[in-house]
């Protein structure tokens, strides 16, 4: 008997990974379709593999059947590993820059667009509290994984890190020691609870929620490289929307708004560090 | 040459310890007129930020060298270089993406992830070429662009200044029942590429 006609254009893999896709977004608002594909797939690929199938679609029984599944996806899908104080000196600019501009608010609202594991939340309170702009200041940091926030919550590192924590935190500008914040135990570090009173670590998905805070500033490091140019432009018409005129948006050192939708409503501040203002 | 080659898209190249001498020798003599672009991933020890390689390479070569941005489309007559820490990525319709995620064999950028997303975009359209190195990184990407009917060159590792990574690969596409499409050291490798054009 004669074979079946492939479609020349589609691998195997491909097709497993638009019906996974398609599952996770029909079982659940989570809609990764729109997502950059050659990151994805080692993303879905490195799932699989975890769980020792041999093939992709294996995931969609296991994602159909198993409801505590979708938490283990999202993990694997959207997490960023991060450290305290990644690229110090865009924390040193936001410092020298930004931070006396928010001091002339008499309330600060900072949102934290994709936090994971919450490092740049608990960095950026740091900062705050050194510049004496804490206790006014709320910041909102998101994510849609919720295993992420809980870790988030906690607030507990690997001390494996330690160095590269401290050495980020003395070229980022801090005014004290790294240790001032954090008590060691078991080879972890657990960061100052009343470093978290201002933060809000709360589920919100950037592919299909709206904006829901009044912000002065918007932080949102290398999560956009991971969509498409339509989720890209989605994104940052939310950050415009919800920063006030003249407020600030820190994106990832690799990143741009060129070419975007949401160009011309910015002024670039620092080149190097992707600081930009909204204009007036 | 034979004749698949007239129809190489992209070429993709990773190198590590001795990599910068390696690179000089094997590109400086493309012409920039040179038609195919060419992504390098190269493993330093450099600090973020540092784009030492983009500024060396592109003193001594005649094509235009550049870091490379997220969702830059391929161009001819450029070199792209993966920034310090970051994956660099291929997409199938020619532009590069960038990832943070983590390590692969403690490197990133990692010459496989490039190497496995390129092959993914474009098979048979695809060269990859492997250079000096002190790792095995390369070795399972190389492996991918030959199984997607891609072309695969490793610089001979007598030739080599460190040979584990070119050595690493040949050991992995034989295992793979699979060899490469040349062995030879940084001046074959270019007249190869020169019969690109």
């Amino acid at each position: 008997m004669k074979s079946a006609p492939l479609n020349a254009h589609r691998s195997i893999d491909d097709i497993e990974i638009e019906l996974f896709i398609a599952a996770v977004h029909q079982k659940y608002e989570y809609d990764f379709s729109r997502y950059a594909k050659a990151s994805l797939k080692r993303r879905i690929l490195s799932l699989t593999e975890a769980h020792k199938l041999a093939h992709i679609s294996e995931l969609i029984p296991l994602l159909l059947y198993d409801d505590d599944f979708i938490s283990e996806i999202l993990g694997y899908l959207s997490v960023q590993v991060s450290e305290m104080f990644r690229d110090p000196h865009v924390f040193k600019k936001l410092r020298e820059i930004i931070v006396p501009m928010l001091a002339t608010y008499p309330q600060i609202n900072i949102w934290l667009a994709g936090c994971a594991n919450g490092e740049e939340a608990y960095s950026l309170a740091i900062l705050l509290k050194e510049e004496k702009l804490l206790e006014r200041s709320n910041i909102y940091a998101t994510d849609i994984s919720h295993k992420a926030l809980d870790i988030a919550r906690e607030g507990i590192y690997s001390a494996d890190n330690l160095e590269c924590f401290e050495r980020n935190y003395q070229l980022a500008g801090g005014s004290g020691a790294f240790s001032d914040y954090y008590v060691s135990k078991y080879n972890y570090i657990h960061l100052h609870p009343e470093l978290k009173k201002n933060i809000f670590f709360t589920d919100h998905n950037l592919a299909c929620d709206g904006v829901f805070c009044e912000a002065n500033l918007v932080m949102c490091r290398n999560v956009m490289i991971y969509f498409d140019k339509e989720l890209k432009n989605r994104c940052l018409s939310l950050f415009t929307d919800s920063l006030v005129p003249g407020g600030y948006l820190c994106i990832g050192t690799k990143e741009d708004i060129s070419f975007t939708t949401a160009e011309s409503h910015y002024k670039a501040l620092t080149q190097h560090e992707r600081l930009f203002q909204k204009r007036f | 040459m034979s004749e698949a080659s007239l129809s190489v898209r992209a070429i993709v190249i990773g190198a590590s310890a001795g990599a910068i001498e390696t690179l000089i020798q094997l590109l400086q003599p493309l012409p920039s007129s040179y038609r195919v672009p060419i992504i390098i991933v190269c493993h330093l020890p450099a600090s973020e930020g540092d784009n030492m390689l983009s500024i060396v390479l592109a003193r001594h070569c005649q094509l235009q060298v550049k870091e490379a941005c997220e969702r830059e489309t391929l161009c001819s007559g450029t070199i792209y270089i993966a920034p310090p820490s970051y994956h660099l990525l291929l997409e199938k319709d020619l532009t590069l993406a960038l990832s943070l995620d983590d390590k692969v064999l403690c490197c990133r950028p990692s010459i496989d992830v490039l190497f496995m997303s390129a092959a993914d975009a474009l098979e048979e359209e695809l060269l990859g070429i492997l250079l000096t190195g002190a790792n095995a990184d390369g070795a399972d990407g190389l492996v991918a662009i030959k199984q997607r009917g891609g072309q695969v060159f490793v610089q001979d590792p007598v030739t080599a200044t460190v040979d584990v990574m070119p050595r690493a690969a040949l050991m992995a596409l034989k295992k793979s029942h699979l060899s490469a499409d040349a062995v030879e050291n940084t001046q074959g490798l270019t007249r190869r590429l020169l019969s690109q054009l």
